[in-house]
């Protein structure tokens, strides 16, 4: 029973947060108050959240699951959707992230946004998308799933466009609706694949109906069904080829871009396939579909991400590439790496969006890496806290994304879904990502300093928005050593268990066999270092190239520039992605609209009705111009009319 | 007594009405608690109705044309319940969003609107064919003259295009009707114009052959409220009524005068032409989907905020179409809260739409822009009613295009999959409005009307409040309002080959 009031606190906090905000603050307060209200509220349901997890660790047996139907939704006929929540050990990990990232970042917009004329429609917006995310995480079917799915995709349609004044950036907000909504549709279509499959929609109930085996055909349900969940996530996850919307995204105030579109929301997909692992498990095709569409977007992105000046950016598809990672552990089967680096990406992406957000503050509001540089002297705890977030992404041990990283790699090389190429994919990446991350600090912290000092005179952040970005610092250094593999725990004192490993056990499915450790302990160990030294020193590499060219002999990269030529160019605009869809899709679709419009129901429908009265207006005059009243005239109707009716009838 | 009370009381308040000064704050205020008086006999249906049974409840039976077994005879159930009760919610705040925007002969206009009620509640509540049918046609008349006296400039064009078309289809219906009177006393032997009467009939039915009677009936009367509804092709009159209506007059026409439509075909046509039904149910699933995809695509290319508002309306009732003939419980069910949430927030937008040309007199969507600060109340209000609009959940929208979506997908996926594409496009077309009107630069057309840009009065707020939480909680809580119509929905679809209809004692 408690249990129920805590699921209940945690889920309507920060919905309360939102109402109070919403309704009464509105142009009345200032940001301290409503900025106060709204991280209580979260605070609120953070505590509840850690209260749950608490108490799922102290049930030591059994299912650990706690759980709370409220009502039933919809019940119609053989659909009945209960608005059932729980916290199992999968959802216990995103709560606490989604809640513990989210406090984080509600105290930093105190500092970042306290002078903003919208502020407290700021507050309630943050507050109410961590109301859906929560729906969406403990939602314990498809549709509850769903609705806080589409909740958060408004939440971030409103604080994309939350400076709508400006056209841009309402159209960014509006573009990432409609986006989400693409893969909207092919989620519901997936819900009713499985539906009319299963009978159910309820994750336990599916869970228990789903067959052992794998089902190899493309045209069974189970994939159908699982291929089109997927273009959904793509959709919410920003993959090939829905990934277009969250560079724009960034039009947002920076803590929203590092909540919702690097830390919480753009998870969301990667999160439903580990929430339906037994599912995916069982359908080998859209794993294989799912591996090849997350290392494709681990590349596309981090290659765009090269050549990008706007430090949001960079960052941006640093977070569809590294999102691409999730999927590719998802693809190979491990969902429990993706699990973990979803939780350390959480970690360590929400530092430096907040570190470029106090880049951003300290600079007013200039993003262009071009015009910054050596800033570290100015911000020296942004610096370090964004060295700590630095070292994570590019893979650098004991950093926390060195280990959820390696774990995806190895996996991809060593599970049975895995193969060498997505290995290889996913190390060119890593290399990648060091180098363009790499670039970024060299940009911004290092070297020169670009800026015009007349004009800007960059000053460290105030206290409430430090305190986030070193407690994000943080875990983003501990953060991966929940999941420490056995290789090295072998070698370290103590063994230190793999906690992430252990937690997980037996929430999560894998196809066929976990990892199989049949062909010779020693071998797979001494293959697992090789790999592991591998990516690290490439990465390593690649980060001191980068460092020599943007800080030794800057000269090289304008060389480098001149001598690609086109091949440059083609990055730097991002493959002209959006400008095929513009031009191949946008534009055809409104003007076949006109078309249709002008033709089909000005010129073709509306006409015809004219044609139509014109001839029942011409009967009627016909006909009144017969009637003149004239006997005669009427009697040589009648004469006429005998006349043909006997011809008709007897053929005189 | 109570039913007739509701369908009579609106006719004697018009009537009342006429004792007034035209011109007067009284008029306002006497129709208003009319139309107020006439919503407590709609709470006290509420009471009396009893959710579980299928039956005809409340029922009435009067005598009228007894040689041709025409009677007054009305009744209601799960089916017709929530119609009836849209109608009763809707008149007084259409009332209300009159308040200042009419100005000429306001005593007519009042009347009209009362006159419009109880047709419009007649219809819902007829079980004699020859009676359905009179309401129906009366329902042409107020409204004719709501477009046409109180309406835009091209009002005449949009009034007599409306009339056409519409009585174009009454025609029909009314042979059809004739003939099944014709009918009864040749297959059981008396006259009856009781549509009781009529589900029992077996009508001769052959598959693939269109002149037989049960197919020619089915077209006669689907042609009717198909027009009504309207599905594509014959959508084009809507447009212009809307346009041309007064604020009141679109309300209602969407609200309420469309879902005679969809009505008659859950009503009359599918449980009368069971056989045609099925067998033409595939035709009536793409002309929805059409619907669906081409209202939308309209939509997305109008200049004209309430033409916007039109289209999209096809696109919804092409929803509804589509939940009726999948012929399944989730289909039908999804039909019937799309009509309602149709009522609800196409209603609501039309009244928005009416609030801001009161103030700019202007509905070209590129005259406006940057509206949001000005009003943030009512840019609020307009984006709840948006998302009601694209089916976000926790909206009513969502459940209504849930289901239907998914009775349709149960009865054929092929069409699922293509209806799909209007949830996009319904994004597409609302946002793109929503982002033209209220975000980016002020408009220039807005700068000389600052001063009238305002936020939300009270009278609007009272408008408005109601759709607001009717949003809400049909989208948090659809049980409280489908257990209304379940048992009625169930019956309709577990004996579709052979509906009838008991009268509860």
């Amino acid at each position: 029973m408690t249990n129920e009031y805590f699921i209940a606190i945690m889920l309507l906090s920060p919905l309360v947060g939102f109402l109070i905000n919403g309704i009464f603050g509105r142009g009345r307060w200032g940001g301290y108050t409503s900025g106060a209200i709204a991280t209580f509220f979260a605070l609120t349901s953070f505590a509840s959240a850690a209260y749950l997890v608490f108490g799922l660790t102290e049930l030591a047996d059994g299912p650990r699951i706690i759980s709370a139907t409220f009502f039933d939704w919809i019940t119609v006929d053989e659909l009945k959707i209960p608005a059932r929540f729980v916290v199992d050990p999968i959802s216990a990990i995103m709560v606490l992230v989604v809640t513990g990232v989210g406090t984080l970042i509600h105290l930093f917009s105190i500092g970042y946004m306290h002078e903003d004329r919208g502020v407290t429609k700021y507050f309630s917006y943050l507050n109410f998308f961590l109301f859906n995310m929560l729906v969406l995480v403990t939602g314990d079917s498809l549709p509850i799933m769903f609705v806080g799915w589409e909740g958060v995709g408004l939440a971030s349609y409103l604080l994309i466009g939350f400076w709508f004044n400006d056209e841009e950036k309402a159209t960014a907000g509006m573009k990432a609706f409609i986006t989400n909504r693409i893969g909207d549709a092919a989620f519901i279509i997936g819900m009713f694949i499985l539906f009319f499959h299963f009978g159910t929609l309820e994750f336990e109930k599916i869970n228990s109906l789903v067959p052992v085996g794998p089902t190899l055909s493309w045209l069974s349900p189970l994939t159908l069904g699982t291929l089109l969940l997927f273009i959904g996530a793509t959709g919410k996850s920003a993959q090939i080829p829905l990934y277009v919307w969250l560079p724009d995204a960034m039009a947002g105030p920076t803590p929203v871009s590092a909540l919702i579109h690097a830390a919480t929301m753009v998870t969301a997909g990667v999160y439903m396939i580990v929430r339906l692992s037994f599912l995916f498990a069982a359908a080998p095709y859209t794993l294989m579909v799912i591996a090849i569409i997350g290392a494709l977007t681990v590349v596309l992105a981090a290659t765009i991400g090269l050549a990008q000046w706007d430090i949001k950016k960079v960052l941006a598809y640093s977070t569809v590439s590294q999102l691409g990672y999730m999927f590719l552990a998802c693809g190979v089967g491990a969902f429990g790496a993706a699990l973990f680096h979803l939780m350390t990406h959480a970690f360590f992406k929400a530092l430096m969006f907040l570190g470029s957000g106090s880049v951003i503050h300290g600079m007013h509001h200039e993003q262009d890496m071009r015009r910054m540089g050596g800033l570290k002297k100015y911000l020296p705890i942004t610096y370090f806290t964004f060295l700590a977030g630095w070292l994570a992404i590019i893979g650098m041990p004991p950093f926390a994304g060195f280990f959820s990283k390696d774990e995806i790699l190895w996996q991809s090389f060593s599970s049975s879904n895995g193969h060498w190429i997505f290995w290889a994919i996913g190390v060119l990446g890593a290399t990648l990502t060091s180098f363009y991350m790499t670039r970024l600090m060299a940009l911004t912290f290092w070297g020169q300093e670009r800026f015009d000092k007349k004009h800007h005179h960059p000053h460290e952040s105030p206290y409430s928005m430090l305190i986030p970005l070193i407690a994000l610092a943080v875990l983003s250094i501990v953060g991966g050593w929940l999941g420490i593999p056995h290789v090295i725990s072998e070698v370290l004192p103590a063994h230190p268990a793999n906690v992430l490993e252990h937690w997980l056990e037996g929430s999560l499915v894998h196809p066929i066999a976990a990892t199989a450790v049949d062909g010779g302990h020693a071998d797979h160990a001494a293959l697992e270092w090789g790999l592991m030294g591998l990516s690290v020193g490439l990465a390593l590499l690649s980060a001191v190239t980068a460092y020599v060219f943007y800080i030794v002999k800057p000269e090289i990269p304008k060389l480098l520039v001149q001598k690609l030529g086109q091949a440059y160019e083609l990055v730097f605009n991002k493959y002209y992605v959006d400008e095929i869809y513009q031009r191949y899709i946008l534009n055809p679709l409104v003007k076949a609209s006109e078309d249709l419009w002008l033709y089909v129901d000005v010129r073709i429908i509306d006409k015809l009705t004219y044609v139509l009265t014109d001839m029942s207006i011409g009967t009627g005059k016909m006909s009144k111009a017969m009637q003149t009243g004239n006997i005669q005239t009427y009697a040589l109707y009648i004469v006429m009319g005998v006349a043909i009716i006997l011809t008709i009838f007897f053929g005189v | 007594m109570l039913l007739s009370q509701i369908i009579l009381f609106p006719l004697l308040a018009a009537i009342i009405l006429l004792i007034f000064n035209s011109k007067s704050d009284l008029l306002k205020q006497a129709a208003l608690g009319l139309s107020l008086a006439e919503l407590l006999l709609g709470a006290k249906l509420f009471m009396a109705f009893d959710p579980s049974t299928a039956s005809l409840q409340l029922t009435e039976n009067y005598s009228w044309i007894s040689q041709f077994g025409i009677s007054y005879s009305i009744g209601v159930d799960g089916l017709s319940f929530w119609l009836v009760l849209l109608t009763v919610f809707i008149f007084p705040i259409a009332i209300l969003g009159s308040w200042n925007s009419i100005n000429k002969s306001q005593k007519g206009y009042y009347a009209s609107l009362f006159v419009l009620q109880t047709a419009m509640i007649g219809t819902f509540l007829s079980i004699d064919a020859i009676l359905f049918y009179l309401f129906w046609e009366l329902s042409l008349v107020p409204m004719y003259f709501i477009i046409g006296i109180w309406g835009g400039a091209r009002r005449i064009y949009a009034t007599v295009k409306f009339f056409i078309y519409t009585m174009a289809g009454s025609i029909l219906m009314l042979l059809a009707m004739i003939y099944l009177i014709l009918m009864h006393k040749e297959l059981m032997g008396s006259y009856s114009a009781n549509l009781l009467d009529w589900y029992k009939m077996q009508i001769p039915f052959v598959g693939g052959v269109l002149l037989t009677p049960q197919t020619l009936m089915f077209f006669a009367f689907s042609i009717a409220f198909a027009i009504k509804t309207p599905a594509f092709p014959v959508h084009t009159w809507l447009p212009d009524a809307h346009v041309e209506a007064p604020t009141a007059g679109s309300v209602l026409l969407a609200a309420v005068m469309l879902k005679m439509g969809t009505y008659g075909f859950v009503r009359w046509v599918i449980p009368l032409f069971p056989q045609a039904a099925q067998y033409w149910a595939w035709l009536f699933m793409v002309i929805g989907v059409i619907g669906i995809i081409y209202g939308a695509l309209m939509a997305l290319v109008q200049t004209d905020i309430k033409k916007l508002v039109a289209y999209s309306s096809v696109s919804h009732m092409g929803y509804v179409l589509m939940g009726l003939f999948a012929l399944n419980q989730m289909g039908v069910t999804g039909a019937l809260y799309q009509m309602l949430n149709h009522g609800i927030s196409t209603g609501a937008l039309f009244f928005l739409v009416g609030m801001i040309y009161e103030r700019t007199h202007t509905r070209q969507i590129a005259h406006y822009g940057g509206l949001a600060p000005f009003m943030p109340w009512y840019t609020i209000a307009f984006l709840i009613i948006t998302l009601s609009s694209i089916a976000v959940p926790m909206t009513n929208g969502f459940i209504g295009e849930f289901l239907i979506l998914m009775g349709s997908y149960k009865s054929n996926p092929v069409w699922a999959y293509f209806a799909v594409i209007g949830v996009v496009l319904g994004a597409a077309y609302m946002l793109w409005m929503v982002k033209k009107v209220f975000y980016g630069p002020t408009g220039k057309e807005l700068s000389g009307h600052k001063d009238h840009l305002v936020d939300l009065s009270a009278r609007e707020w009272i408008i408005l409040s109601p759709f607001i939480v009717l949003v809400f909680w049909m989208g948090l809580r659809p049980n409280d309002f489908l257990n209304y119509s379940r048992h009625s929905l169930e019956h309709w679809v577990k004996n579709q080959s052979s509906y009838t209809l008991d009268v509860k004692k």
